[in-house]
């Protein structure tokens, strides 16, 4: 039984980097109602970025985030400035499903096309090895990229609540053209956003390629995960998304005890029970009844 | 206020045809309704007023399926209707319009038509062409009868505003609902299409045809209709002739007391403001 | 009426090339290359039936591909059959899609939109957890070897090519029935308001899932063909997340909602990956192309290149006429010329 409390543990240090992760997704969605599929091949081209930074420059990956994250940012911005831009209309939530799906088949295709299909792996001193506090193993690489969720999450906060520009972000999550009205330019929020929401790939890539080995399919379990998280704590909702990353990553780990084989498909599995019950996710609000 | 309803209202006609029992709805705190009771009479054309957010729209979403009651009662015919889905409401023989009309922009103005139609389509095979030759031609009518005919082939989206309307108004008919509720006719359209819009609804009527119209549009409430409800904060504060509930000073208080829309010419355009 | 017979010659030659082709054309790369299109033509007609007509983007269907495919070749397995028996199991592959499709459709459909479209994803990703877990059904990750077949050498690319035609054609013809079916009408009211279609009688549910289950059947049948022409499935394969990004981009290229398109844009899009496919090291350079250009078709040619043409032919037709008769002849002719053009676009 002293498997129970190890799994928790590990669910809830895992679950801060899909924590991250998750977050970047849903302020995406919250901010330009798009639903960013290529958000894990991202995750995937930043693990390789930090890996190449590592095996071709010698630089540590922790040190290496200082150009990934702005490499990642700039990359989420250049993709809403030439794609997301352009959807307009009834459906463009769901038009922004499939772009970025085929820009994801682009990044993936292009990853191959570099690094090859075999796996391969972050290599750095804090890798493999831990502490033990109170009889729990304790992975240097999970505490930091806790760590890193945990400074991130701090800063997303503090540039929603406590900046001029964070205002302009939330008046135009909650309602565009009231912000356009008001002059809030839009199209600079919404590229920064998708930007800050991208650019939190660089640390989850970090993590997971430290602790997975990842190869360029590994895109498709990854967005799978973290389309299951952000729709599970209600689209838009960073709090939610952090919640149920927490809390799904956490089930996963405690399901592996018992069921290594099955314990992906808790995601699947909760995702359509919670939808079935409640169409908005746990945390989500729901949507004014159109008249 | 539902004794003043009894005290003021003459019976519409001996067993009305669209009735509502208390109807209640609250959404979140506010309370749109609260025990609205209304009566249709067969053959009429009855009005509904009140001011912005008095719950009228409310009121028609929940006779027809597109909001549930909290508690309260409809009947159509004798027959209890509450909370049944759309479309069930809608092949009892309740037709309605949005204020903000809804056709269905990317199909042609025909097709349109069909789709009204084709519920009482009593056909197992589902590959069934749509519409037989009857319904065809009584589509046509319809389209010819208000006036849009020459718009068949085209695609919806290209009609003007007020064509919208007409059309809207053709394939509630198609399906020759016994009442027809009408969400602001008159709102946003020119005085020549209004003029046009109270013959033809003047004409239905005269064929038999029942109408409930929530109107903002005084005039044209006062000179088309029959009996008019009025609501307040959800209830109705009275019911009765136009001239009488013209004079009704309960009536003017609503109106003068909410201060904003007092005169009421142009209705409340702005999405889904009543019915939130 | 030219327009019209016009329309039915094209299709009746298109048809007769369609039979003619492998006798023609009798190289093996060449009509496995058109088996593989012919699969797709099926597959993207089908997946627009759905899709297309009403609006709700599925990113699911692979689901019924996958499970044909491993019902075909559990079955064949299991019977010891072998030649052309295998073909008589695709209508059973049908069967079991639609099957599939039925508690499916009903989780699903109860959402609209991008959850729409995410619940399918999803419910995508447990049929491929299942096929890499039931390990003792589907062989696991090295999945399920067809049978050599004893087909003749020479033609042994027909049987199954004829059988790939017959499911395409199949599929188009249900798809052009739907289109102009009452059926069809209730789907695409669905599409542009479906609160007010239910408000109109439409019994919404019904007319959704009943396409969903329609658009299955031909999906889970070229799945089962697939398998055994290609002689392999894995999980990987079977279950194949870029599936349905193939089908939509077809629908999408040739034009969403239109019962031509999806045929058109697997005619185009098909033998290209066929080909670069065949060049090795260009694999992974065509999954960029194959990204680049849905972006392309999305964000340039949204409606697709059947209606963007037509609306093209039909304004070029519209000036033609002005030229000739001046402005009154030009007026009548477009009076009339809309509900025609309006046709065409099926």
């Amino acid at each position: 039984m002293s498997q129970l409390p190890q799994a928790i543990t590990d669910g809830i240090l895992g679950g801060a980097v899909y924590a991250l992760m998750a977050a970047g997704l849903t302020l995406i969605f919250g901010v330009m109602d798009i639903i960013n599929i290529a958000q894990g091949i991202l995750v995937v081209l930043a693990a390789y970025l930090s890996y190449a930074l590592s095996v071709h420059l010698h630089i540590d990956p922790l040190l290496g985030l200082l150009i990934t994250v702005p490499a990642m940012f700039a990359v989420g911005a250049a993709i809403e400035w030439a794609f997301m831009r352009r959807l307009r209309g009834r459906e463009r939530t769901a038009m922004s499903l499939l772009v970025s799906y085929a820009v994801a088949v682009v990044i993936e295709g292009a990853l191959y096309q570099v690094f090859g299909a075999n796996d391969v792996a972050i290599q750095a001193p804090y890798v493999n090895s831990g502490v033990h506090v109170l009889g729990f193993d304790l992975p240097y690489i999970y505490l930091i990229g806790a760590g890193l969720a945990v400074v991130a999450f701090a800063a997303i906060y503090l540039l929603l609540y406590r900046t001029t520009f964070g205002r302009s972000v939330r008046a135009t999550m909650q309602d565009k053209v009231a912000a356009r009205l008001i002059g809030i330019n839009v199209n600079r929020v919404a590229a920064i956003t998708f930007g800050i929401g991208v650019g939190v790939t660089a640390a989850g890539g970090m993590v997971f390629g430290a602790t997975n080995a990842f190869s360029p399919n590994s895109g498709y379990d990854l967005i799978s995960r973290l389309l299951s998280i952000v729709i599970l704590g209600g689209l838009g909702s960073i709090g939610g998304a952090a919640a149920a990353a927490l809390f799904m990553v956490t089930a996963e780990e405690v399901v592996n005890i018992w069921q290594p084989v099955w314990a992906t498909a808790v995601y699947y599995a909760v995702l359509v029970i919670v939808l079935l019950v409640r169409p908005v996710g746990i945390f989500g609000k729901p949507e004014a009844r159109s008249s | 206020m539902t004794m003043t309803e009894a005290a003021t209202a003459p019976s519409a006609s001996p067993a009305p045809l669209l009735r509502t029992e208390s109807v209640s709805k609250a959404f979140g705190g506010v309370q749109a309704l609260s025990g609205a009771s209304i009566e249709v009479g067969r053959g009429t054309i009855a009005g509904l007023i009140g001011p912005n957010g008095s719950g009228k729209t409310t009121l028609f979403n929940i006779i027809t399926g597109y909001a549930r009651a909290d508690s309260g009662q409809v009947y159509l015919d004798g027959r209890r209707i509450t909370n049944l889905p759309p479309e069930r409401v809608f092949s009892l023989g309740i037709g309605r319009t949005f204020q903000l009309t809804r056709i269905f922009p990317t199909m042609t103005v025909f097709e349109n038509m069909l789709i009204a139609g084709q519920h009482k389509e009593r056909s197992w095979n589902p590959l069934a062409r749509a519409g037989g030759a009857a319904s065809r031609r009584h589509a046509m009518e319809l389209l010819d009868f208000v006036g849009i005919a020459r718009h068949a082939g085209a695609l919806a989206q290209t009609l003007s505003y007020g064509q919208r309307k007409l059309l809207e108004l053709a394939y509630v008919l198609v399906a020759d609902p016994e009442i027809v509720l009408l969400d602001e006719p008159a709102g946003g359209v020119n005085p020549s299409l209004i003029n046009t819009i109270a013959g033809k609804i003047r004409e239905l009527n005269a064929a038999g045809k029942t109408f409930l119209i929530v109107e903002h549009n005084m005039d044209f409430v006062m000179g088309l209709c029959d009996r008019v409800m009025v609501l307040d904060y959800g209830s109705v504060i009275a019911a009765g002739p136009p001239a009488q509930v013209r004079a009704d000073p309960r009536v003017l208080d609503a109106y003068l007391g909410t201060g904003e829309d007092d005169d009421a010419q142009d209705g409340d355009r702005g999405a889904g403001h009543e019915g939130a | 009426m030219i327009a019209s017979g016009l329309r039915f010659g094209g299709v009746a030659a298109l048809l007769a090339l369609g039979i003619v082709f492998p006798l023609v054309f009798t190289n093996p790369a060449v009509t496995s290359d058109a088996i593989y299109t012919l699969i797709f033509v099926a597959a993207a007609s089908a997946w627009n039936t759905f899709s297309g007509y009403s609006g709700y983007i599925s990113l699911g269907h692979a689901v019924f591909f996958g499970s044909g495919a491993y019902l075909t070749g559990i079955a064949t397995l299991d019977w010891g059959l072998t030649g052309s028996q295998v073909f008589l199991l695709l209508p059973l592959a049908g069967l079991v899609g639609a099957i599939i499709a039925v508690p499916f459709g009903l989780i699903a459909l109860r959402v609209r939109r991008h959850t729409f479209v995410v619940i399918t994803i999803a419910i995508f990703f447990i049929f491929q957890l299942m096929a890499y877990n039931l390990q003792s059904l589907t062989g696991g990750t090295s999945g399920l070897l067809a049978p050599t077949v004893n087909f003749a050498a020479a033609t042994y690319n027909n049987p199954f090519y004829y059988a790939a035609l017959v499911i395409a054609v199949a599929a188009v013809a249900v798809s052009w029935l739907i289109r102009r079916s009452r059926f069809g009408l209730q789907l695409r009211a669905i599409r542009d308001d479906e609160d007010r279609a239910r408000g109109l009688g439409v019994r919404t549910m019904r007319v959704k899932l009943g396409a969903f289950v329609i658009s299955a059947v031909p999906v889970a049948m070229v799945g089962g063909l697939s398998w055994y022409f290609t002689g392999l499935i894995d999980p990987s394969s079977g279950f194949d997340p870029l599936f349905d990004v193939a089908v939509a981009l077809m629908a999408f290229l040739g034009g969403l909602g239109t019962v031509a398109g999806p045929v058109l844009g697997a005619l185009i899009i098909e033998p290209a990956q066929q080909y670069f496919q065949g060049q090795v090291s260009a694999g992974y350079l065509f999954l960029m192309l194959y990204g680049a250009l849905f972006l392309v078709v999305i964000l340039v040619l949204p409606r697709g290149v059947i209606p963007t043409a037509a609306e093209q032919i039909g304004k070029w037709r519209d000036k033609r006429r002005e030229g000739d008769g001046g402005l009154a002849g030009h007026r009548l002719a477009a009076a009339g010329a809309a509900p025609d053009r309006a046709k065409e676009l099926a």
